[in-house]
């Protein structure tokens, strides 16, 4: 299936979790991501067990600090 | 109040665009924006303010210029090593622009100080290196209806977000809950940060300010941009609506007093 990852079309298997997406996107710091799919803020509990689906819009937002000092 | 003719020739490049204009030169002139953080993002936000006119411009920081800050925080140069960063910054800004009255707090900004700093501004900008700040700032802002821009950068990338105090719109807390333990994310000082990403980052912010003030154009608003510069990439990441269990925002806020988190992540002195 099609996925939209991070504005950018992406081959995944079916049925692919977000935990496993995570994985495979080698996402930095995964612990501290928030993930969207679809507009909607993912449930961190339910990364492991929340499957994503052919269309779907996922988004990975990173903490970042910078700036003064 | 009346333009003079040396205000009308220095304001002519935004005198003459057509969502500016007169009369929004006028709103920048009378408009008063709060920094808070004098680095790297701090820096050129309030050059590009200042240039602007913005009328009142506050900028808080607790520290001094130091030698590692001078690769990225453009408003401070080498004689200005060990003065306060605040001081160093209003110098800049008056030098640029003496009309720009600016006023310095050469202070953290905690929970006990940070409802009086922000309550006499139209515009807030996050120009902090740390979370908790970023945090205390999301929190005050949204407790006192405040508009603001977050920022954050790292390494080649960067990211922005404007709040303004609507319905629906997610604040940084909808998005990010809670700081990171200290150390669980790295920092600019760990990892590195290349100068130009806060001149890029803290012009965008700067950008959202002037488009507050004069009224034209789309914020940031429900809406998270990062940048990265390795791959020539802006991304506009669309959010979430506010989260209806959002701790600050949300329908039910368990945070109703502000928060001073243990220093996590950048330490203070760099």
């Amino acid at each position: 299936m099609k996925i939209t990852v991070a504005g950018e079309t992406k081959e995944v298997r079916d049925g692919i979790t977000i935990a496993e997406l995570i994985e495979a996107e080698k996402v930095e710091t995964p612990e501290y991501v928030t993930v969207s799919v679809n507009e909607e803020f993912a449930d961190r509990e339910a990364f492991g067990s929340q499957q994503l689906s052919d269309g779907d819009t996922v988004e990975f937002l990173y903490f970042m600090g910078g700036g003064r000092a | 109040m009346a333009f003079t003719n040396e205000q009308l020739e220095r304001y002519s490049r935004h005198i003459i665009l057509k969502e500016v204009g007169a009369k929004g030169q006028k709103k920048l002139c009378n408009a008063r924006v709060l920094i808070i953080g004098a680095g790297g993002l701090g820096a050129p936000a309030a050059l590009y303010l200042a240039a602007a006119g913005v009328g009142t411009i506050g900028i808080a920081d607790a520290d001094a210029v130091d030698l590692s800050n001078l690769q990225r925080q453009v408003i401070h140069a080498t004689a200005d090593l060990g003065k306060p960063k605040v001081e160093s910054a209003r110098e800049t800004m008056n030098d640029i622009n003496p009309d720009v009255k600016v006023n310095t707090y050469h202070t953290f900004v905690t929970s006990e100080n940070i409802a009086d700093l922000i309550k006499d501004y139209d515009f807030i900008l996050d120009g902090t290196d740390n979370f908790p700040a970023k945090f205390l700032i999301n929190d005050a802002c949204v407790m006192a209806k405040k508009p603001f821009c977050h920022a954050g950068i790292i390494r080649f990338r960067g990211q922005l977000m404007t709040w303004l105090p609507e319905q629906d719109l997610p604040c940084y807390r909808c998005v990010f809950k809670e700081p990171p333990p200290k150390d669980a994310v790295p920092t600019c000082k760990q990892a590195g940060v290349i100068g130009a990403m806060a001149g890029v980052i803290g012009c965008l912010q700067a950008l959202e300010a002037v488009k507050f003030i004069v009224g034209t154009g789309e914020l940031l608003t429900g809406a998270l941009l990062t940048y990265d510069a390795l791959h020539n990439d802006f991304h506009r990441v669309k959010l979430p609506k506010r989260d209806k269990k959002c701790a600050v925002c949300g329908e039910h806020p368990s945070i109703t007093q502000l928060i001073d988190y243990e220093q996590a992540v950048c330490d203070l002195k760099h």
